[in-house]
């Protein structure tokens, strides 16, 4: 490894001396004691910390490093943010940041919506055998991710795909799904809405089954009828809830690489281009591990800005 | 609950049943394909019963992939993974559940940060590593980097909290040590938490695609994921033996789901409700 790199333990360590020992939790213990405490305590904490260093730690910093450095004929040398500069006017990544901002304005939604929607479904007193819908609807998120886009790929087959042969009982021409690039993201929008709208509704039905039904009976005494009560009673309360399915969405958008890289590699014409796609393609096929590092530098900072923001926007309103 | 009138009832019922239809499509195509050859799956109309190319896939993809021995890898990958990872998740999550020591805040803060930073940051360092110390096209190399997993370290730790003291000192009076006591009284009074962690590691190492994907370059070494995705690059893809594949990829885990739904669940909201 070439540049020498800053451990990012040692830089924060005098942090997390003054938090312990904590006086309030432990008691008072003669020193021997103590001792064997404090080991006991490395014995279980130590393999994971071992593991966080050599494989969290240190590569996290010796990434951050790698992105400052451009690399010359196998020597590495120091360029300065030249790499945060490039991704300013570089086409093929700006491509990757409007196909993310297209998900997560279209898709996000979309699939949140339709995960409520579900979620009120499958919470009706009326229906039965609840557990074996949730079952169904939960199914395509533990698929094996290779299958799913294999499956994908041969339903959405231009000529004779499952899809395109009902497509033509309609009367309509076969469409070219995944060669096409309006069609490609239509379709990458559509198979993700497919894999994770169970997922979300689970998490959101969940969050309703905690809401009391005497909720319900209140408001309906009230005087309120079944949508006033979903919007002034229901939503609020699942508000964290919905909170924590649209950020996790929102990561998952913004790390995107498994979906649309088995189905279309990113293409065509980069039509689903993706960030994380887009810096493997870089760090692995043309590696250029320096740029590579700083397209991962910026997804986290989105990352972290954007959730942010969710957060501070929803999570405020509530206390209204 | 608010009373709905039958009609309405009805229609909202067809529209379950249709979500479910769109759900489970993809499923039963797998299976139906599985059964064909690649010229029957896109003839028109489309087959809609069991075919009798099965035996016919199988042997094609045993052939192409040497899918028997690609199998036994991802078993092979995936419990190793599964006992060693959920063995160091549950120790991390006691000893910060149970314990005040020098350097915990940063402990639990490093697993924060994980949950956050998306791996494929480390890609490239971790990448690096690996081939600096030879072990690029190893196992251990797809293993090591993560065994580590905070989410898992992060659902024992709340499973622990509640754990009494009063039961951990009195073993301790007793003369059990620490690591027995783990083991032997406080291990088993999590089970249900400890069966969603095995669930969840188990499950994400058998998908887990990318890390082996570079890992990864003699056929022979290859997991189910990275199998499939050589035959997807060919020029003649084979449909038929890839549908059967990722069939035989994917019931594994339905399984798994479909029996361990509960703990699954749970498991998926130890983070979620809270939140």
């Amino acid at each position: 490894m070439a540049a020498p790199v800053p451990s990012p333990v040692s830089a924060s360590a005098p942090a997390a001396v003054e938090r312990s020992p904590d006086p309030v939790r432990t008691p008072p213990r003669k020193p021997p004691r103590r001792r064997r405490a404090r080991r006991a305590a490395w014995i279980f904490a130590g393999p994971a910390a071992v593991l966080f260093t050599m494989f969290f730690a240190y590569p996290l910093g010796a990434s951050l490093a790698q992105s400052f450095t451009a690399e010359d004929a196998g020597v590495s040398r120091w360029v300065g943010f030249a790499q945060y500069r490039r991704m300013v006017d570089d086409p093929a990544f700006l491509e990757s940041l409007a196909n993310t901002g297209l998900i997560l304005v279209v898709q996000v939604p979309v699939m949140i919506g339709l995960a409520l929607v579900l979620a009120v479904l499958l919470n009706q007193s009326w229906l039965r055998f609840r557990g074996t819908w949730r079952a169904i609807y939960f199914l395509p998120a533990v698929t094996t991710l290779v299958a799913y886009a294999v499956v994908f790929q041969v339903l959405l087959k231009t000529d004779g795909g499952l899809v395109n042969q009902i497509v033509g009982v309609f009367g309509a021409g076969p469409v070219d799904w995944l060669n096409d690039p309006t069609w490609a993201r239509i379709s990458l929008i559509a198979s993700l809405t497919w894999r994770w709208t169970g997922y979300n509704a689970v998490i959101l039905l969940a969050g309703l089954q905690s809401i009391g039904k005497e909720q319900y009976e209140a408001a309906a005494i009230d005087g309120a009828g079944t949508f006033t009560t979903y919007a002034r009673v229901v939503l609020p309360q699942l508000r964290p809830v919905i909170l924590f399915c649209v950020i996790t969405s929102t990561i998952g958008t913004l790390q995107l690489f498994d979906e649309n890289w088995v189905l279309t590699r990113g293409g065509p014409d980069d039509a689903t281009l993706t960030p994380v796609v887009y810096l493997y393609k870089v760090g692995f096929q043309q590696l250029d591990f320096g740029y590579a590092a700083a397209i991962a530098w910026v997804v986290v900072l989105l990352i972290a800005a954007i959730s942010a923001v969710q957060y501070l926007a929803f999570g405020r309103e509530r206390r209204r | 609950m608010t009373a709905l009138g039958p009609l309405l009832r009805l229609l909202l019922r067809l529209l379950l049943v249709l979500g479910a239809v769109v759900s489970l499509v993809p499923f039963l195509w797998m299976a139906i394909a599985a059964t064909h050859s690649t010229a029957e799956l896109f003839r028109s109309p489309p087959p809609f019963l069991p075919g009798g190319a099965l035996l016919d896939n199988l042997l094609r993809l045993q052939e192409t992939i040497g899918f028997g021995r690609v199998i036994l890898n991802s078993v092979g990958i995936a419990v190793v993974h599964t006992v060693v990872s959920s063995a160091v998740s549950a120790m991390c999550g006691f000893g910060l559940a149970k314990y005040r020591f020098r350097g915990r805040g940063l402990l639990l803060g490093v697993v924060l940060a994980t949950m956050m930073i998306p791996f494929q940051v480390l890609l490239v360092p971790l990448f690096q590593m690996m081939a600096s110390v030879g072990w690029i096209d190893s196992y251990q190399a797809v293993i090591l980097p993560f065994l580590a997993n905070s989410f898992g370290i992060l659902l024992m730790r709340q499973s622990f909290v509640d754990f009494p003291d009063e039961l951990l000192e009195s073993a301790r009076v007793d003369g059990s040590g620490d690591l027995r006591t783990f083991y032997q009284v406080v291990l088993p009074c999590v089970r249900p938490q400890l069966g969603a962690l095995v669930i969840f590691t188990f499950m994400s190492q058998w998908n887990s695609f990318i890390w082996p994907l570079l890992m990864l370059n003699s056929e022979e070494k290859y997991t189910v994921p990275v199998a499939l995705n050589t035959l997807t690059g060919l020029s003649r893809v084979d449909h038929s033996g890839l549908m059967l594949g990722s069939l035989l990829a994917t019931l594994p885990l339905m399984a798994l789901f479909l029996l361990f739904q509960r703990q699954f669940v749970a498991g998926l909201l130890g983070g979620a409700v809270k939140g």
